[in-house]
């Protein structure tokens, strides 16, 4: 495996190729936990791992220094997953000097006993010299933690970017060139919608920062190195961070005896018109994470909820609680939904479009019990409805834009 | 009403409120002085209540962010 960055920039993370949970993220290509060792007159760690791969992390250290060589630790970000072995780090490293923000300082104090270690603190301007190379600090707050930092080196054109550009994504090769870039940018998409979408003004303000630096290297704490394609993923963030549609559609539901599910199918079919992606998704049998990445592009939405108990069916109300939370913007949509004696699911569904103010084309479609031919015949007009704002909302983008390579 | 038109910052994420801008996508009218903000207004970034912000000579806010 060729772990060299750069001449004596070396990555020493950790691959978790069995982990499928990341606290509800549906991890289907594992993880990696990246952290990189460079040496210079001095040698700097940049963040640690999860925790129960912090020997192996100090084993891949000792493999190319002596321990006791290491001068500093930088800690981008204080979540576990990164900074979850600093403990056994800074116990390990005896001559490790932490470099972190003041707000990554506070957040570590909590999860470890840091009495005893020595600090430097550290904010965006900030630079630490190594010798040939420099750390140069960029306090991003809200991408997508307070504390969260990039860390960049100007000699080598080389940005350590923490969560930024990552990917749930466990492989044997490091860098973007060695994987199916496909598969590297459909799990730094899914990475984006399930962990970042919410801080898409933060992320834009970020990228303007990043357009100001000279880079030829995207470092992120998951996932592969981006070497070949750094424009590229910079690119799709600028697209993602405004959630900017696609022509595409969606057919998101739930049904107890497919009297839902027979006008989701005729939405999906109204809606699939030439030149749109219609995507009809019946939640248990898709997962939170796939319907948040699905979303993050789409144009409009038809949701669906059977009517239970005067409300929407349990999982419908899971994914609407998730999207709200991660706050998709740019959204046409609409509601659709059976019910029995009571009222109640479409509504509901209705009232959580309203409070992530996406624009409601239309009132909820109800069907009692069972969807009369007149009922299905108006889902088809409500999915060409759709299609059709979706057209509309995408209509900057190019023909035949590079799928891909652009998400 | 008042005119006060202190910045304040969000001890937690660095958000700068700007009482000339508001906080338009939250109902939040241009020219509301921090001080007239309804107690159950939260940070537009990370979602702190009022208690967390301080006026902005204690703590900077990230205004290369907010003014650009």
């Amino acid at each position: 495996m060729n772990t060299t960055l750069r001449d004596n920039i070396d990555w020493v993370g950790y691959v978790d190729w069995t982990v499928r949970d990341f606290h509800g993220y549906n991890t289907d290509r594992g993880v990696t936990y990246n952290a990189y060792l460079i040496r210079d007159e001095k040698t700097a760690l940049v963040d640690t791992v999860k925790a129960p791969f912090a020997d192996r992390l100090l084993q891949s250290i000792a493999a190319l220094t002596d321990p006791a060589e290491v001068d500093y630790v930088v800690c981008n970000h204080a979540e576990l997953d990164h900074a979850g072995g600093m403990t056994r780090v800074m116990e390990v490293l005896p001559n490790a000097t932490l470099a972190c923000n003041k707000k990554c300082e506070a957040v570590l104090s909590k999860h470890h006993d840091s009495s005893g270690w020595k600090t430097h603190i550290v904010a965006t301007g900030d630079t630490l010299p190594l010798g040939k190379r420099t750390l140069r600090f960029i306090e991003t707050p809200m991408v997508h933690w307070p504390e969260s930092m990039f860390t960049y080196i100007p000699e080598e054109k080389l940005l350590f970017s923490m969560d930024a550009f990552g990917q749930h994504y466990a492989s044997s090769q490091r860098f973007d060139d060695e994987v199916p870039l496909c598969t590297v940018m459909e799990e730094a998409k899914t990475y984006y919608a399930n962990i970042v979408m919410p801080f898409g003004r933060q992320v834009a303000k970020v990228l303007e920062e990043v357009a100001k630096l000279d880079i030829e290297m995207i470092a992120p704490s998951h996932g592969v190195i981006w070497r070949s394609h750094a424009p590229a993923i910079v690119e799709a963030y600028t697209n993602w961070s405004t959630c900017r549609p696609k022509p595409k559609v969606l057919v998101i539901y739930d049904t107890m005896w497919d009297s839902t599910g027979r006008m989701a199918r005729a939405i999906h079919e109204g809606a699939s018109l030439p030149g749109v992606a219609a995507e009809l998704i019946h939640i248990r049998s898709s997962s939170l994470t796939r319907i948040a990445a699905e979303v993050l592009d789409a144009a409009a939405i038809a949701f669906g909820s059977s009517t239970l108990n005067q409300g929407m069916l349990p999982m419908a109300g899971a994914v609407l609680t998730y999207l709200k939370g991660l706050k998709p913007v740019a959204k046409a949509g609409m509601a659709f939904g059976s019910y029995g004696w009571s009222k109640g699911g479409p509504e509901a569904v209705d009232d959580y479009m309203k409070a992530m103010k996406w624009e409601v084309l239309r009132e909820p479609i109800r069907a009692q019990y069972r969807p009369t031919f007149e009922v299905l015949d108006e889902c088809r007009a409500a999915g060409r409805l759709l299609a059709e704002k979706a057209r509309e909302m995408a209509a900057d983008r190019r023909a035949g834009e590079r799928l891909c390579v652009d998400p | 009403m008042t005119y006060d038109m202190t910045r304040y910052a969000c001890t937690v994420c660095s958000y700068g409120y700007h009482p000339m801008k508001g906080d338009p996508e939250n109902g939040i009218p241009p020219g509301t002085a921090f001080e007239d903000l309804p107690d159950n207004w939260r940070c537009p970034w990370c979602g702190a209540s009022k208690e967390q912000f301080v006026p902005e000579k204690e703590e900077q806010s990230d205004v290369r962010r907010e003014d650009s």
